[in-house]
């Protein structure tokens, strides 16, 4: 059975690549279709990863900037000068922060409500899946102003929620330990409809047999949950890390708009140390240096991921 | 008896959550309809004592709304027109045209997904630069005419079209154009009509981009517009509420007349073959 299935594979894998080749008259059209997106993406993405590559090696700056033959080619001078950036490292443990404290909150909370949505016991579960995805089709920048009056220090409602509470008032964006929190609270509530979603889909997808075998067996809700829900979610949860992880490093308009970096540098992320040092000072060589940083982040925390999901699943 | 209890928990947390969700956003409906400095009074009202649209006319009168408005319009609809017709040609060429090397192209592309925008943005800003559009429409369209993830969305979903349909209709005489135009579009509706939101949404919501390519006040998007007004409005509460407003009001209008193709969207872009 195994191996005729392998045959079939190889015969199909045959046929497509056969067809690959196609005919001359055929290769005009494919390129009529394909060619525009192609060229767009090639010479407005490919293009400039390519240069802002070249860039990182430069001292480009805003001199450069009329004449670009003022750049000088300067090895690796801005990468250890990034790691010599006091500055940077600030920006990288936040932009950490920010991940392994925001990632996992918001997926946790994403699944707690997909899963509450999800029961059988809740009706009405188009109306709460809709009010639940509200935040995330707002524009980050107008909640991010919204967010700010909410975490007022004198007049904002989470202060006032808190008084009712006994809790005494706190400058959430103006405290150093408190900024950061602040932001990830806004991030998860921003975020976590869009992978609700994905986790609805996935909880549909186990079938009612499994739980009940589970429940023959007397496993509890707990155990239900640890040995048939979250094994069975698996591929999901880890789509839905590397999506989120993704995102998360690219945190920019949330403390752009609503603390600047600060206090005390406590929110500068990555991004934002980019804009600042490319767009603000025009040290556009250094600055490219710093993106390329955050592309070897990025891309080696998804590798760890990857790697320690599969190595869970074995 | 246990389990009326365990339902009556259960709608406990969902509405406290949905009232949770909620209350940002229905403040800021609330307080834009407030005379200045009603928000900033404690205790804090929830609802306004005396219901006003100062605000909204002084965003379209006193602070020139409306051109960031139509500005954001224009921007998101030509975008997202031209990157339509550009994926869904090249998503149709993947999944439905045969060429040397378009495996090996797909794959490049897909590949190339995990490079993070931020990087291509000096380089391109250079070259907007030297072409003489930085400040210009041209300068946030150009770069949002094609995307990869546009291209995966369709091909997948074209890939589904079985060849027989299309193979009736070349012998019948029609060319590669012809069947594009007259079978692949109007089954790949419903894709389109997803992509479409996304790149439209995606086009409005979009900050970091516009604020590099617009200098000048006039071109701002109201992202962009909006920012720099809630730097400079800090005491405003109310009048940075009703701007909040105008910004956010349009897509989940949007939203939530197409919800169905949004989410069925997402689960596309989600769900692995």
């Amino acid at each position: 059975m195994k191996g005729n299935k392998e045959q079939m594979a190889k015969a199909r894998f045959k046929i497509v690549s056969r067809r690959e080749e196609g005919t001359a008259s055929s290769l005009l059209a494919s390129w009529f279709f394909l060619g525009p997106a192609l060229l767009v993406i090639v010479v407005f993405f490919f293009l400039p990863v390519l240069a802002a590559f070249l860039m990182s090696f430069t001292d480009f700056d805003i001199y450069s900037l009329g004449n670009f033959q003022y750049a000088r080619l300067i090895g690796l001078r801005n990468y250890t000068q990034i790691f010599h950036d006091p500055l940077f490292w600030k920006a990288l443990q936040n932009t950490f922060y920010f991940v392994v404290v925001g990632g996992p909150l918001s997926i946790a909370v994403s699944l707690c409500a997909a899963m509450l949505i999800h029961s059988k016991l809740v009706k009405y579960k188009g109306v709460f899946r809709v009010v639940y995805f509200a935040p995330v089709v707002t524009t980050l920048v107008a909640v991010a102003v919204v967010w700010r009056f909410v975490y007022h220090p004198r007049f904002g409602l989470l202060n006032y929620a808190f008084g009712l509470l006994g809790i005494s008032p706190v400058d959430w964006l103006g405290d150093p330990f408190w900024a950061m929190p602040a932001i990830i609270v806004l991030a998860v509530w921003k975020n976590f409809g869009y992978t609700m979603i994905i986790f609805l889909a996935g909880l549909q997808n186990i079938s009612e047999s499994l739980y009940e075998a589970a429940r023959i067996d007397g496993a509890s809700a707990w155990q239900q949950f640890k040995h048939v829900t979250l094994p069975m979610l698996a591929p999901t949860t880890l789509f839905i890390s590397v999506i989120t992880m993704i995102g998360y490093f690219q945190l920019f308009a949330e403390p752009y708009v609503m603390t600047q970096g600060g206090p005390l540098n406590r929110t500068l992320s990555i991004v934002l140390l980019m804009y600042q040092q490319g767009f603000r000072w025009w040290n556009m060589g250094y600055s490219a240096a710093l993106a390329f940083v955050l592309f070897l982040v990025i891309l080696a925390a998804s590798l760890v991921q990857f790697r320690i999901q599969k190595g869970e699943a074995a | 008896m246990r389990k009326i209890l365990l339902k009556s928990a259960l709608y406990a947390i969902l509405v406290i959550g949905a009232g949770i969700t909620l209350t940002p956003i229905l403040w800021m409906l609330s307080a834009s309809f407030m005379k200045m400095g009603e928000a900033n009074t404690f205790p804090p009202h929830f609802l306004p004592h005396h219901l006003t649209l100062e605000h909204y006319i002084a965003l379209f009168t006193r602070l020139s709304l409306a051109r960031y408005v139509f500005n954001s319009l224009l921007l998101a609809a030509i975008v997202t027109l031209v990157s339509l017709l550009l994926n869904s040609m090249a998503g149709y060429a993947f999944a439905k045209l045969r060429f040397p090397g378009r495996n090996r192209i797909f794959k490049t592309l897909l590949a190339a997904m995990v490079i993070p925008a931020q990087v291509t943005m000096l380089p391109l800003f250079l070259m907007l630069n030297k072409m003489g559009l930085i400040n210009t429409y041209m300068g946030v369209i150009i770069p949002g005419m094609a995307s990869i993830f546009g291209i995966f969305l369709i091909r997948q979903y074209a890939l589904s079209i079985p060849d027989s349909l299309l193979d009736a209709a070349r012998i019948d005489g029609a060319s590669d154009l012809r069947v594009y135009v007259s079978v692949i579009l109007p089954l790949c509706k419903p894709i389109l009509i997803t992509l479409a939101i996304f790149t439209f949404m995606g086009t409005w919501n979009d900050f970091l981009w516009p604020l590099i390519v617009m200098t000048d006040d006039s071109m701002y998007t109201l992202p962009v517009a909006l920012a720099n007004l809630s730097g400079e409005h800090v005491q405003d509460t109310e009048l940075m509420m009703a701007g909040s407003v105008v910004t956010i009001l349009p897509v989940m209008l949007l939203f939530l007349s197409l919800q169905k193709y949004y989410i069925s969207g997402i689960l596309a872009g989600g769900v692995k073959e």
